[in-house]
């Protein structure tokens, strides 16, 4: 009898370990990826990185020189698309979080935005040709790029504003509204404050899928080669990602560039990190204010 | 002295959706005095507060019949301006809800959502709620630290300064003491006995003792119906019904 449960016991110890060594197998292996693929293009790419390499433009045919015009392009690129995207994302949410009669209306939206999410990046980039390049004849630009990805990044944004949004306890709106204010001072006084550190990893979030993304920027703003830095916002630029895709595949010395290519993947992942970095400690300043 | 009429509810049915949570409630609160409503969970008695403030406009799907007159002034009325309803009475919750900001912050923030911008007014004001909250002594040195950091007894007493700032006729306090320890009970209670001079309040509590030791009128809901009313004492000694004895009795609720 009592043999029996000393088994059952240490039968039940071992589950236990296997099932909590599994879990911590499966989540250490997030940053081990994130490790791998970080030195693979550091041993790769190393070698790339120089101050001209950041500082100048790309010169004979892209075998040498930099790529100063990629990193300005990408950040311009990135940055625009959260500009666009991040209020009309954030009063989306609002809407439908706060304002919207929970209905079949909103259902309806609700599944337009989770399509959004799902579309391939190359149909956004195709829409971005067709609608803001040709119909809103913005040509191959800056702005025609930022938009494109601002509306990629757009289901990010209202997912992770309306998660941000819902974690705000009911008991704040409710003292809120029963000292007497409005709907909209409730929203702006009590609620946004409270989400913001949600909503900005939002913003993280799109930001950095907009930098990464090629397709979308293909056919809208980035360009092959240009010497110039851009001058407004209607100028046409190279991109990080792009400019990977260009030396890797379409370069007229794909092999003798390989170090290129993996330098500018490591710049591109640098600067992603960097971007989330800065919005990271800005969250967590917000957080310990409140 | 003379008892004056501060809240006549005449006829009063609520519904949600198709379900009838208050049925044909009839009640009246005299000003300065302390009306709790008890009654077993899921009687109506909060769902009754609730219709104080309109707070249950909040509910898709809900539906009010009746009359609750204010001063003579029938709340229910679509035509009623909610926000300056909810200005005029206040409410203090189950739990201590201060907003993530600092103590001086909680108690300003029903002024300046009401559009009162003078800095001193203001800061005269929050002094003067929080001390009538008794509250002051414990926090006059951290006023501008994070409401967060006190107690769950004190961040109550904050949330009544919070609803006194903004000078309401009426308070109304959904269990206020559920979250609380006995002795942070204790001096929300005596708080109670001191507001009652200068408001009217009502009161849900699901605690027996506490309804008979700062009330002065109790209601027995059951089944979102009103079972019996009348002076604490006389509901706690010799109640007219036998459900209301059961209940206060403990036999049953």
């Amino acid at each position: 009898m009592y043999k029996n449960l000393n088994r059952t016991q240490k039968r039940r110890k071992l589950s236990q370990f296997i099932m909590f060594g599994f879990f911590r197998v499966s989540a250490a292996i997030n940053g081990i990826a994130l490790l791998i693929i970080f030195y693979f293009l550091v041993a790769r790419g190393w070698r790339a990185i120089t101050w001209t390499f950041l500082t100048q433009p790309p010169m004979d045919s892209m075998t040498r020189g930099g790529i100063l015009p990629c990193i300005i392009g990408t950040v311009c690129l990135s940055l625009g698309a959260i500009i666009a995207a991040l209020p009309i994302g954030v009063a989306s949410a609002i809407y439908l979080n706060e304002y919207a009669f929970q209905g079949r209306a909103l259902r309806i939206i609700r599944l337009g935005i989770n399509n959004l999410a799902g579309v391939p990046s190359v149909v956004f980039g195709l829409f971005g040709l067709a609608f803001f390049v040709v119909y809103l004849k913005m040509g191959v630009s800056i702005l025609a790029g930022a938009l494109t990805l601002g509306v990629l990044t757009l289901p990010v944004i209202i997912g992770a504003t309306e998660e941000a949004l819902r974690a705000v306890p009911e008991t704040y709106r409710e003292a809120s509204l029963g000292l007497g204010a409005t709907k909209w001072q409730t929203i702006y006084r009590v609620v946004l404050p409270t989400a913001l550190p949600g909503i900005l990893t939002g913003g993280i979030l799109g930001l950095s899928r907009a930098a990464g993304e090629t397709a979308p920027i293909m056919f809208t703003a980035a360009v092959f080669f240009t010497p110039s830095l851009p001058s407004s916002i209607f100028d046409e630029i190279m991109a990080l990602p792009y400019h990977i895709y260009v030396l890797a595949t379409a370069g007229t010395e794909i092999e003798a560039t390989r170090h290129l290519q993996y330098g500018t993947a490591l710049v591109l992942i640098v600067l992603v990190l960097g971007l989330n970095l800065m919005a990271i400690i800005y969250r967590a300043r917000l957080q310990k204010r409140q | 002295m003379e008892k004056s009429l501060k809240i006549a509810i005449k006829e009063l049915n609520f519904f949600y959706r198709d379900f009838k949570a208050l049925t044909d409630i009839s009640l009246d609160v005299y000003a300065h005095e302390v009306t709790a409503l008890i009654g077993p969970s899921g009687c109506g008695k909060s769902t009754m507060l609730r219709c104080l403030n309109r707070m249950n406009d909040l509910i898709p799907y809900s539906r009010v019949e009746g009359r609750i007159l204010l001063n003579e002034q029938n709340i229910c009325d679509p035509d009623v301006d909610v926000v300056s309803l909810r200005r005029r009475i206040g409410m203090v919750f189950q739990k201590p809800n201060p907003f993530p900001k600092s103590i001086f912050e909680n108690v300003a923030y029903g002024m300046r959502v009401n559009g009162i911008k003078d800095k001193a007014y203001i800061a005269q004001q929050v002094e003067t709620s929080i001390k009538a909250a008794a509250l002051w002594d414990e926090v006059k040195d951290r006023i501008h630290e994070s409401a967060l950091g006190l107690s769950g007894g004190q961040q109550q007493r904050l949330c009544i300064a919070r609803a006194m700032a903004v000078k309401p006729d009426v308070l109304l306090m959904d269990e206020p003491c559920s979250a609380l320890d006995p002795i942070a009970t204790q001096k929300i209670e005596e708080l109670i006995h001191q507001l009652k001079k200068t408001y009217t309040i009502i009161i849900v509590t699901h605690n027996m003792q506490q309804a008979a030791r700062v009330s002065d009128i109790t209601a027995f809901f059951y089944l979102g119906k009103l079972i019996e009313t009348d002076v604490t004492d006389t509901i706690f000694t010799r109640p007219k019904l036998k459900q209301t004895e059961d209940y206060i009795t403990g036999r049953f609720g």
